[in-house]
């Protein structure tokens, strides 16, 4: 057997698109063998909140509501055509007309394939958010430091 | 010794690699999964990778149209 290939994804978007993108790549490597690493900071930290609507997420009152403009997956704008939020429902109708896997098609089968997530640990200090409000298959908050180890030797995209 | 089918064929990029590789894991050690797929992407890459990840490919034959069959040993 070949030897073990590894990406490594740094979701920084918290848009419906490139949280696809993120997805679709991240799947996709791990179907065909790659270890497959997501370090979720920021915006992308959306995607991995066990809430997918709105909720009021956070510590006190400025980050319970920035909890709330940001919502989870379901609620994810598209970075271009958003349409105040008709963007991503045109798309999901689109991908599921086409027999495209949806968001959360793949999000689902990254957690099957074993994909590891992680949560950057300084973006939750300042959002207010705690391992508690992430999906449980988070496998651990990280810093810099860890992810810079976990990706050595492999390829690293930012998205 | 049992085989199974797996048809991708209406599937796109990743889910073909995806469902391939969750029913290769489903399957027993020495079973034999059938994978119908269509030619481009899936044909070019589906049996390169399940050998890549030590699986033995028996066959690849033309079904008809643009459809194959690529045939899969655990």
């Amino acid at each position: 057997m070949a030897e073990t290939k590894k990406l490594s994804i740094i979701a920084f978007s918290g848009d419906f698109d490139k949280l696809t993108a993120v997805f679709t790549l991240a799947t996709g490597a791990a179907a065909v063998g790659y270890e497959v690493n997501i370090f979720f900071t920021f915006w992308g930290l959306d995607a991995i909140k066990h809430k997918l609507g709105r909720s009021f997420t956070g510590g006190n009152w400025l980050t319970k509501l920035f909890g709330f403009m940001m919502g989870g997956l379901h609620v994810t704008p598209t970075s271009r055509f958003n349409f105040l939020g008709a963007g991503p429902k045109i798309f999901r109708y689109l991908m599921r007309k086409n027999n495209v896997a949806t968001l959360e098609e793949l999000v689902e089968a990254a957690k099957v394939l074993g994909i590891n997530l992680y949560a950057c640990e300084m973006a939750m200090h300042v959002l207010g958010l705690k391992k508690e409000d992430f999906i449980p298959e988070v496998k651990d908050v990280l810093g810099v430091a860890t992810f810079l180890q976990i990706s050595e030797g492999g390829q690293t995209l930012f998205i | 010794m049992a085989t199974k089918v797996l048809d991708i064929t209406k599937e796109h990029c990743p889910m073909t690699f995806v469902k391939t590789k969750l029913k290769l894991a489903q399957i027993a050690e020495g079973d034999i999964l059938e994978v119908l797929l269509t030619e481009g992407e899936p044909l070019n890459n589906v049996p390169k990778s399940a050998k890549e990840q030590g699986y033995n490919v028996l066959s690849i034959e033309h079904v008809g149209g643009n459809t194959h069959k690529v045939t899969i040993k655990k």
